[in-house]
């Protein structure tokens, strides 16, 4: 009996390690990053559960992920410059590289045929192939000693086959394009700003913008229009205002926009901005419980959820965007790191890294449904991710 | 002046520094401040404390500075970068020994 069960537990082992590929769509799956650990789960939006947890990915403090078109592959970014391609549907990794020093995120091509990583050390941006991982092109960025390069930050995928990235130490916002990977283009901004410190993309992919650290206001690119240059847009905001300190930069990934309205975190204040769409002027700020971190708005524009900065990293805000006033305020969990919607903004999956679990909401209701256990758990990427530009 | 006065500063630092020995700090605190360093810390300078938008905090690349001038950055930021100061969360004898950590090196 004993021999029976000993053997029944291999198999079940055997099953976890080498187990069969699920048959079915990916368009309700997503993944979560245990960043402790360098692993991975993989989940089921629908049933609210874990299907695979996937190991060997390194180092991943502050690791993103972006997904291959068919929905069946992501690819992970982490800290220590492993670039890891998972098959999502067998839970496994199929490809890692260590493709640079240290890297803090990347972009999938408008065509899905390239991954683009942008690197701190040695400073850059290298682009691989999909398919492979094999290297296709490596751009260094703007020297700024004899060995080192600025970093770069914000790095998204835009319209005709472009990436957009932002040089942090040397202010700079470089359009590189990768219609002819051979003979790639890079098109140079400079004096764009001091410190952008992350980038984003409206969902149109026409404008690109780069938070700066180092002084007020933001830099725009229409990429409709590159030749009109980078303009300084918010510029008058804060001024002569002391900043407060800042110990977690906001994130600007997943432009959070209702009808024209934008909304930004701000730097170093307890406010979320609130810019008009066109002449980009200020229309309010809405104050809110500390720093924001990550501002973004449900799928269908009418909630925007807002988490926070170091210390006050326990708490979750929901504004409406018609009264731009705060409706909700939930208490999580210290370490609230990340949030990501359903595809159609029903819920909402929140990583809630003290207590090691991810807390799903809905989001007309404002109260908690499902809890999953997650080592942890930082970003949350959902496969809808794959049709979005600049995700 | 200015130098006489950072150069002050660096002697009372030293000297409140001087005695403090982990004794003082209760594990229970060590703990939380080995999560805080990797967990917040590790937000900009890598959870691995490898680096990221803020510098390497590994022993090789400390080296270049003594324990005190460690725990004055902790405890005051570095003004022009996006260092904060971090005197509202950590005393002076927290920072001197985390500090004390960062130049041994801190096992993964």
């Amino acid at each position: 009996m004993k021999y029976i069960l000993s053997l029944f537990t291999l198999l079940v082992v055997c099953e976890a390690a080498f187990g069969e590929c699920l048959t079915r769509g990916t368009g309700d799956m997503g993944i979560i990053v245990e960043r402790a650990t360098g692993s991975l789960q993989v989940v089921d939006t629908s049933a609210h559960k874990s299907l695979f947890q996937i190991t060997g990915l390194g180092d991943l403090s502050h690791a993103s992920a972006v997904y291959s078109r068919d929905e069946r592959y992501a690819y992970i970014f982490g800290r220590d410059g492993g670039l890891t391609k998972v098959d999502i549907l067998c839970g496994r990794i199929v490809k890692r590289v260590i493709q640079g020093g240290n890297s803090i995120g990347g972009a999938i091509s408008q065509d899905g045929r390239l991954i683009a990583v942008s690197n701190y050390e040695p400073g850059g941006v290298k682009i691989f192939s999909a398919d492979d991982l094999s290297l296709v092109a490596d751009i260094p960025s703007t020297r700024i000693s004899d060995d080192k390069g600025s970093k770069t930050v914000g790095l998204v995928d835009a319209p005709g086959q472009r990436f957009v990235v932002s040089l942090y130490d040397t202010g700079e916002i470089w359009i590189i394009d990768m219609t002819n990977p051979k003979r790639l283009e890079i098109q140079r901004f400079k004096h764009i700003g001091r410190l952008p410190y992350d980038g984003l993309i409206t969902p149109d992919g026409r404008f690109y913008i780069a938070g700066l650290f180092g002084e007020d206001g933001l830099a725009l690119l229409d990429l409709w229009h590159p030749d009109r240059g980078v303009v300084r847009i918010l510029d008058h905001y804060g001024r002569g205002e002391q900043k407060l300190p800042v110990y977690k930069m906001p994130h600007l990934e997943g432009w959070a926009m209702a009808g024209d309205l934008a909304f930004l975190p701000a730097v170093g204040r307890h406010e979320v901005l609130v810019v008009r769409r066109g002449d980009w002027k200020e229309v309010g700020r809405i104050p809110v419980h500390s720093q924001p971190v990550f501002v973004m708005a449900r799928p269908d524009g009418h909630q925007i959820w807002v988490n926070f900065a170091f210390p006050d990293n326990d708490t979750v805000q929901v504004i409406n965007t018609e009264t731009l006033r705060v409706v909700k305020t939930l208490n999580t969990g210290k370490g609230t790191l990340h949030m990501e919607f359903t595809p159609r903004g029903e819920e909402v999956w929140l990583s809630v890294r003290d207590k090691d679990e991810i807390q799903v909401y809905n989001t007309r209701t404002l109260r908690q449904t499902h809890r999953l256990p997650a080592e942890k758990p930082s970003g949350i990427f959902f496969t809808a991710r794959a049709h979005q530009t600049g995700l | 002046m200015r130098t006489i006065v950072s150069s002050l500063l660096l002697i009372v630092l030293m000297i409140t520094a001087v005695t403090v020995t982990a004794a003082e700090i209760t594990p229970e605190r060590q703990a939380e401040l080995i999560y805080l360093l990797r967990q917040d810390c590790g937000s900009c300078h890598g959870m691995r404390l490898s680096g990221g938008l803020g510098p390497a905090l590994l022993p090789e690349r400390l080296r270049l500075w003594e324990v005190n001038q460690l725990a004055a950055t902790i405890l005051q930021g570095r003004p022009g970068t996006p260092m904060p100061p971090w005197r509202p969360f950590l005393t002076q004898q927290e920072a001197v020994w985390l500090a004390t950590q960062l130049k041994q090196g801190i096992q993964p």
